[in-house]
This record gives structure tokens, C-alpha cells and sequence, in this order.
């Protein structure tokens, strides 16, 4: 396989120092502003944060239970060429990985193809046997999904990592646009960005598309839907809360919950009200006691049951984790070209499985340049990235590796495209990604223009999660 | 609306109320011991806590009544799960919890309010800055209500935010009249002595109506009168009748909008035409404290009923 090794990439100058074409009315007027005035703002931007209370819990970490996640305020820009070229793969790939949910819980073509081992999905718990037979209201298995892309070089957008089960940060798209456009109004005068703001409304027409069998309207009536959280102290807590506000939703804890005449019910303070589509923020194991973990005081005990006989529609579907786990990851391209009979217009991370006996020893010979990741694992957690880590680090890490294969991918480190954070000392590289937001409804696929970037905020790290210290920019698609 | 919701945007709104309402008794105390002796203010402070039924918790800890130490551990003590930083946490927390019930000016507010308060109660209080610690919660408070008031729809959600703060501030009110009582007995302030004086005013001082009664009695001042204003005048905002009359009006809406009345629309109308055709000659001849105990069990019994008929829990 290609080592995926060249010159670094940056989104807003060129190899000479230029200012990229995307950059150019940004660049125009960053050069009038007054640094002191700017770092000011900088520093406002912090406080305007705490004070809507968008903040972020991070797990293991008493002292800051409500953490912010740092903003940097020089956008990501995108062109208006770009954008439709990745929209293009993107719709492909997200139509791809329906299809390919409604496969794997139906007649598993892919497998009798050949193109795909059972093994891959027997083993794999993120395959729940409970939605096998089953078709989710609408044929709609991913109705959110987030597409985490990386850049390389000018026309090289690959995809990290699929997000089919709950992805978040959307919130985070929303406001850093809104903390954008009251700190800099003026810029958006002289840029004209495509905005972001429908996003909730488009969410709430998305969901309601899908109504259960079991849910009946009167004229005028629409249907009832509920954000389903696992509580306050939820590190994505603010985003729940957030998007049942924004789109009108209740905002519902399990235990808000019960099944009452074949529907699920919400406790209101006129007694028991159904609800037909629930936008879930709580994982599939514990979304059922009855059904998955026993333990799970999160959960809806019956769900399941009055799901698969068409009481309420669970967004996403369950048993979506199958689609982005990390093992499957590695099939995406025979998956795309499978279902849609077309070349995947957006390429894959080169991914050895460790499963593989070749990779394996492939992998442990050339750790110190790969990044080995948990074929489960999400958030930075649990990962190697060879480069940046010690020789000690790096034979823990074959122990464990060694230990159990197939619990582990690896990739070569990718030389991720940079954008100027602002500093003290001016504009300055981080490493970035970028992570869309994509709806599938009935009546098609609906992609937000723009998307959460993602920055690793210190110099030369490529590790840009929220929970390991990345911060996040706004991200601009750029008007025709 | 959800039952929990209702629960948390009517607790929401007990602990501001509550929070209020103690900066307002600690203003009263501090007054009192900047202008009487040590031996009175050590008793007002005393029965400031007991108002607060937080004697027994004070006492365990401490045997002296001294301003600064019973104001630090009402405000700010870590070990006073009653205290006014507990108070706005738990505001705080119940907002974040309704965060869709509330609109973004309220929650920003309660927000602001709590980190506010948070630096500020950060340090001990002392006696110079008191006056402007006591003066922040009481403006942070009227800060919350005032965008509640501006730019929350009038419906169930607004109902069970306005119960919260009313059931509380009859709550507040009757437990620093039950714990006055005896100051307000004609039996014993009949003469009207300067001592008598100073101690109305600290009553009328703690539920924010010094003003308004002297208004009222163009200056003159007489317990029976002050009884009378904190029970019965339908004007005043603080007194049992006026906060009965909100509670009635708003559960009244709930009531059309939900089309039924519930068991707590009973007791309520039973309790407010107990206030309604009482005068405060009957009040005290049957005895002002067991009128004010009767209040004070009733009150809780209509909030209980309120949190039953609208299932706040499961």
C-alpha cells in the first residue's frame, strides 16, 4: 500500500505564501483589522461562550465538569467548486451505507457476493440481531450521519471515519456561526457565506418524514417529536438541549418514558402523550433493558418491541454502529461500488485490517509511522500515532496489538491540511478536518453547506478531538 | 409540557425566590446589629437562622451568633446544603435541566447570575462588602425575573414558574412571621417602646416593605397594623394575600388551558377564602402564631398537591 506522505497542505496559502483564491476576500479583510482590536474579541469570544453556556463535559475530570471547547476565530473556507464535488461523494456514500444497513439485516448480499466477510458481521457487536427482517419507518436506517473528511492536497478529500450512529457537534456548527456573524457582522458583508441556520428546521422536516405505521394525524396535526438524552451530566448534554429547542421538540430523559397502548409515552403534566418519532442521543445498548444492557437506566424498558411493530420511529435506526464501525470502515470502497454500481467519488484513509496476518506484520514492523486505532474505540481514545510516540509507548502498544488483532486498524499518518488559528503572535498552521452534517429522509439526502472543523490547537499535533484538546472553527461554503 | 419539566422550571424558580428572600433577612440583620448592641444582634442573627430552620445545623458547628459567621454560613458555607450558593447551583442546574422550556434570555440570565454570584460568594464576606454581596443577589434575582417577564410565553410553563415563586415567597414570608410573632403581639409592644421600633422595622426591612407601610400609615407605625399589611393587603407583593391571589390566578389558567381543575385548585380555594374573610382582629384572637402555623402546613399541602395533579414525578 502507498505511504500517503506529502507536502503539507495549508487551506489558506499556498507553497509561496499566496492567499488562496478561497481566502481572498477573508484575507482582504483580516488585513484591515487591528490586531489589539482582534485579540480582544478573541478573548470576548471566550465569555460570550460561558454565558450561553456552551460548554462540554469531559468524562474522568471533576474539576472541569463544563468545559469549553476552545474557538478559534479565522474560518475554514470552502469554495463553491469544492463543496459540489464533495457533496457528490458524500450523497453517494451516505446512500451506500443505507443500502448497505438494509443488506446486512435482510439477505446480505454483500457477503454472498463475496465482497465482505460474515465473520465481520457475526462478530461484531455493533451488529444487533434484534433488527434483522426489520425495515425502520420510511426505509430510513442513518437519518443523521457525520462525514468525517481530511485533506492532502489540493483535490485529495478522503474520509477518516463514518459517524452513522449519533453523531454530535452540529451545535457547535450553529453557534460558532452565530458568534462569527456578532463578532465580525461587517465580514459577511464583504463575504457572502452560504448560511447554516436552517439546520434545525431542516432536522425537525427530515424527522417528521418518518413517522411510525402506528402514528395517526388529523388534519393539521404534526407529528410528535422528542430528543431522547441521557441526562444533564451527558458530555453532549448542551446539544441535546440545544436541538430540542431549536426545532420545538421535547427534550426527554428515559425516565420521562413508558410504553403505554403500543406506543411509547412521555409523562406530561396532563398524563401520557405518544410520541412518533424519537431523535435518540443515547447509545444502542442501553436504549432497552429488556432488549440490550440490563443495567441500562437510560433506556425505554419495550422499546424494541413497540418499535418492530411500528409504534415509534428511533433515529437513528438501531444497529446503525455496524455501518461505521472501523473493521467495516476498510470495506467502504467494494461497499459504495456494491450498492450504487459506481466508483467511490471520495477516496478511503488506506487502512491495514490487523485481523489480516500480512497487515499484521506489516503493522508491527512499521509502527513508528502508522497510526493504529480500536476497531471500536471513538473520541482519540485508545490510539497509537507512531510518530509522536516514544519507544516505550510504542512496544506497550505491540503487546497489546499482538495480544488482539482484530481489535485494531492502522493507517499511515496522514500529513492532515492545515488552516491559521489566530495567536498572539498572528496567523499560525493547525492541523484541521472537516465534519459535515447529512440528512437522509424519504424525500432524499439534505447536506448542510459547511460542517464542524475540527483544529488540534497545539503546534504539529494531528489529534483534533474535543476531548484531547482540539478546538473548533466556523466553516464557510462560499456562495457561487 | 413534560412533568419533570414542570418540576424543574417550579423549583427554578423557589430557590431564586428563596435566594432573594435571604438576602433580604440578612439585610434586615445587618442592620439591626449596626445599630443595636451586641446581645440584640446576636439574637436577630439567631432567629435568622431560625426562620431558615438552619439553627440545629449552625449550632452544630458554632456557639457564637456573630454577623460575619452566620451570614458566611447562610450564604456560602460547603457544609449548609441550604445555603444561598446552593440555592442558585440548584436554580442553575433546574434551568439547564428545562433548557428547552425557558427562552435563551431567561437561561442566559440564570447563567450569568450563577457565575456571578459563584466569584463573588468565592471568598468569605466581610462586613465592608456584605452590603454590595447582599445587593448583587438581589439585583441577579430581579435580573432572572425581569427577562421571565419579557420574553416568556404566557402558558403552562410560565404557570408553574409563577406557583414556584409565589408558593415560596408565602412560604418566606409566613416563616419570618412566625418567627416575630411575639413582636407583633399587642400584649407586649403595646407600649411602643424604641426597642419595639427598631424590631418592626427589621420585620417590615426583611420582606422589603418598610417603605410601603410608612407610605401607607403616613409614618405612624403599630404591630397590629404590621401584622395586618404582611398578612392581608392585597397590595402588598410580599404579603400572604397577594401571593395567594397570584397562585389562585395562575392555576386558574392552567385550568382553562387544560380544561379541568385538579385537587390543589380545591385547597387553594379554601385556604385564599380563609384569608379573604378573616380580618386581623379575628387573627389575633385566636392566636396570631397557631394562624401562621395552620399557613404554613397549608401552604405545603397545596404544593404537594400541585406536584401530584401534574406529575412532576413518576
Amino acid at each position: 500500500m502507498p505511504a500517503v506522505q506529502t507536502a503539507q497542505y495549508d487551506e489558506m496559502f499556498g507553497p509561496d505564501g499566496e492567499v488562496r483564491a478561497a481566502y481572498a476576500g477573508y484575507d482582504a479583510w483580516y488585513r484591515g483589522q487591528d490586531q489589539g482590536w482582534l485579540r480582544k474579541q478573541a478573548a470576548e469570544a471566550e465569555g460570550f461562550f460561558r454565558r450561553t453556556g456552551i460548554t462540554f463535559n469531559v468524562y474522568g475530570d471533576d474539576a472541569g465538569e463544563e468545559r469549553l471547547i476552545p474557538f478559534d476565530m479565522v474560518p475554514r473556507i470552502i469554495t463553491a467548486a469544492e463543496w459540489r464535488r464533495l457533496s457528490r461523494g458524500i450523497e453517494q456514500r451516505v446512500r451506500a451505507l443505507n443500502a448497505f444497513l438494509h443488506d446486512v439485516y435482510h439477505r446480505q448480499e454483500i457477503v454472498r457476493a463475496g465482497k465482505l466477510p460474515e465473520r465481520l458481521l457475526r462478530e461484531n457487536a455493533a451488529y444487533l440481531p434484534v433488527m434483522a427482517g426489520f425495515v425502520p419507518p420510511g426505509g430510513v436506517y442513518t437519518h443523521i450521519v457525520g462525514i468525517d473528511l481530511v485533506r492532502t492536497g489540493p483535490d485529495d478529500f478522503m474520509v477518516l471515519e463514518d459517524n452513522a450512529r449519533t453523531p454530535s457537534g452540529v451545535s457547535y456548527m450553529l453557534e460558532n456561526r452565530e458568534t462569527m456573524m456578532a463578532m465580525f457582522p461587517e465580514l459577511f458583508t464583504q463575504v457572502r457565506v452560504r448560511p447554516v441556520s436552517d439546520y434545525p428546521r431542516r432536522l425537525a422536516r427530515s424527522l417528521a418524514a418518518c413517522t411510525p405505521p402506528a402514528a395517526q394525524f388529523s388534519a393539521g396535526e404534526r407529528p410528535t417529536v422528542a430528543v431522547l438524552t441521557p441526562g444533564v451530566y451527558n458530555s453532549a448534554y448542551f446539544e441535546h438541549a440545544f436541538l430540542a429547542d431549536q426545532m420545538g421538540a421535547e427534550l426527554v430523559e428515559g425516565s420521562d418514558l413508558r410504553v403505554v397502548g403500543g406506543r411509547i409515552a412521555m409523562r406530561t403534566t396532563r398524563g401520557w402523550q405518544p410520541i412518533d418519532v424519537l431523535y435518540r442521543r443515547v447509545d444502542d445498548e442501553y436504549l432497552d433493558p429488556l432488549t440490550f444492557n440490563p443495567d441500562s437506566a437510560l433506556g425505554v424498558p419495550g422499546i424494541m418491541d413497540v418499535y418492530r411493530a411500528g409504534g415509534i420511529t428511533i433515529a437513528n435506526a438501531p444497529g446503525t454502529g455496524i455501518a461505521d464501525d472501523k473493521a467495516i470502515y476498510s470495506f467502504m470502497p467494494e461497499i459504495v461500488e456494491f450498492y450504487t454500481g459506481e466508483k467511490p467519488l471520495l477516496q478511503n484513509v488506506p487502512t491495514w485490517r490487523c485481523s489480516e496476518p500480512e497487515s499484521l506484520q506489516y503493522v508491527l514492523d512499521n509502527l513508528a509511522e502508522l497510526v493504529v486505532k480500536e476497531v471500536h474505540g471513538s473520541g482519540g481514545y485508545g490510539m497509537l500515532i507512531g510518530p509522536t510516540s516514544s519507544r516505550k509507548e510504542i512496544a506497550a502498544f505491540a503487546a497489546k496489538l499482538r495480544a488482539r488483532p482484530d481489535n485494531y486498524i492502522a493507517q499511515p499518518t496522514l500529513s492532515l491540511s492545515t488552516c491559521p488559528i489566530f495567536t498572539k503572535a498572528g496567523l499560525a498552521p493547525r492541523h484541521v478536518d472537516l465534519r459535515p452534517f447529512v440528512l437522509v429522509s424519504p424525500n432524499g439526502v439534505d447536506i448542510t453547506p459547511g460542517g464542524l472543523t475540527r483544529v488540534a490547537l497545539k503546534k504539529g499535533s494531528l489529534v483534533v478531538n474535543s476531548s484531547q484538546g482540539g478546538g473548533t472553527k466556523d466553516s464557510w461554503v462560499l456562495e457561487d | 409540557m413534560l412533568g419533570r419539566s414542570a418540576n424543574g422550571i417550579f423549583w427554578m424558580f423557589r430557590y431564586l425566590e428563596r435566594a432573594e428572600n435571604t438576602a433580604r433577612l440578612l439585610d434586615a440583620g445587618f442592620r439591626m446589629a449596626l445599630t443595636r448592641g451586641d446581645s440584640a444582634s446576636a439574637e436577630e442573627w439567631r432567629s435568622v437562622l431560625v426562620t431558615m430552620g438552619l439553627e440545629q445545623a449552625y449550632a452544630a458547628r458554632r456557639s457564637d451568633f456573630t454577623g460575619p459567621q452566620v451570614c458566611n454560613f447562610i450564604l456560602r458555607d460547603k457544609d449548609n446544603p441550604g445555603s444561598v450558593l446552593a440555592m442558585i447551583e440548584g436554580a442553575r442546574t433546574n434551568a439547564r435541566m428545562v433548557r428547552t422550556a425557558i427562552t435563551r434570555e431567561v437561561w442566559e440570565a440564570t447563567n450569568e447570575s450563577w457565575m456571578t454570584l459563584r466569584d463573588m460568594l468565592a471568598r468569605p464576606a466581610r462586613e465592608t462588602n456584605l452590603g454590595e454581596v447582599l445587593g448583587t443577589i438581589r439585583r441577579q434575582a430581579t435580573y432572572v425575573r425581569g427577562a421571565m417577564d419579557g420574553t416568556m410565553l404566557r402558558n403552562d410553563i410560565f404557570n408553574f414558574a409563577r406557583i414556584g415563586t409565589f408558593l415560596e415567597r408565602a412560604d418566606n414570608t409566613a416563616r419570618i412571621l412566625d418567627v416575630k410573632y411575639h413582636v407583633l403581639l399587642p400584649s407586649v409592644a403595646w407600649v411602643g417602646s424604641s426597642l419595639d421600633h427598631v424590631q418592626w422595622e427589621t420585620v417590615l426591612r426583611s420582606v422589603a416593605g418598610d417603605r410601603a407601610y410608612r407610605w401607607l400609615n403616613a409614618g405612624g407605625m403599630d404591630a397590629r397594623g404590621i401584622a395586618a399589611f404582611l398578612i392581608l393587603d392585597g397590595r402588598f407583593p410580599r404579603s400572604l394575600a397577594f401571593c395567594y391571589e397570584k397562585l389562585r390566578s395562575n392555576l386558574a389558567s392552567l385550568a382553562r388551558a387544560y380544561g379541568e381543575e385538579t385537587h390543589a385548585h380545591e385547597l387553594l380555594r379554601n385556604a385564599g377564602a380563609r384569608l379573604h374573610q378573616t380580618t386581623i382582629e379575628q387573627i389575633v384572637e385566636s392566636g396570631l402564631h397557631e394562624f401562621i402555623v395552620d399557613f404554613i402546613a397549608c401552604n405545603i399541602d397545596v404544593a404537594n398537591a400541585i406536584a401530584q395533579d401534574y406529575r412532576f414525578t413518576d
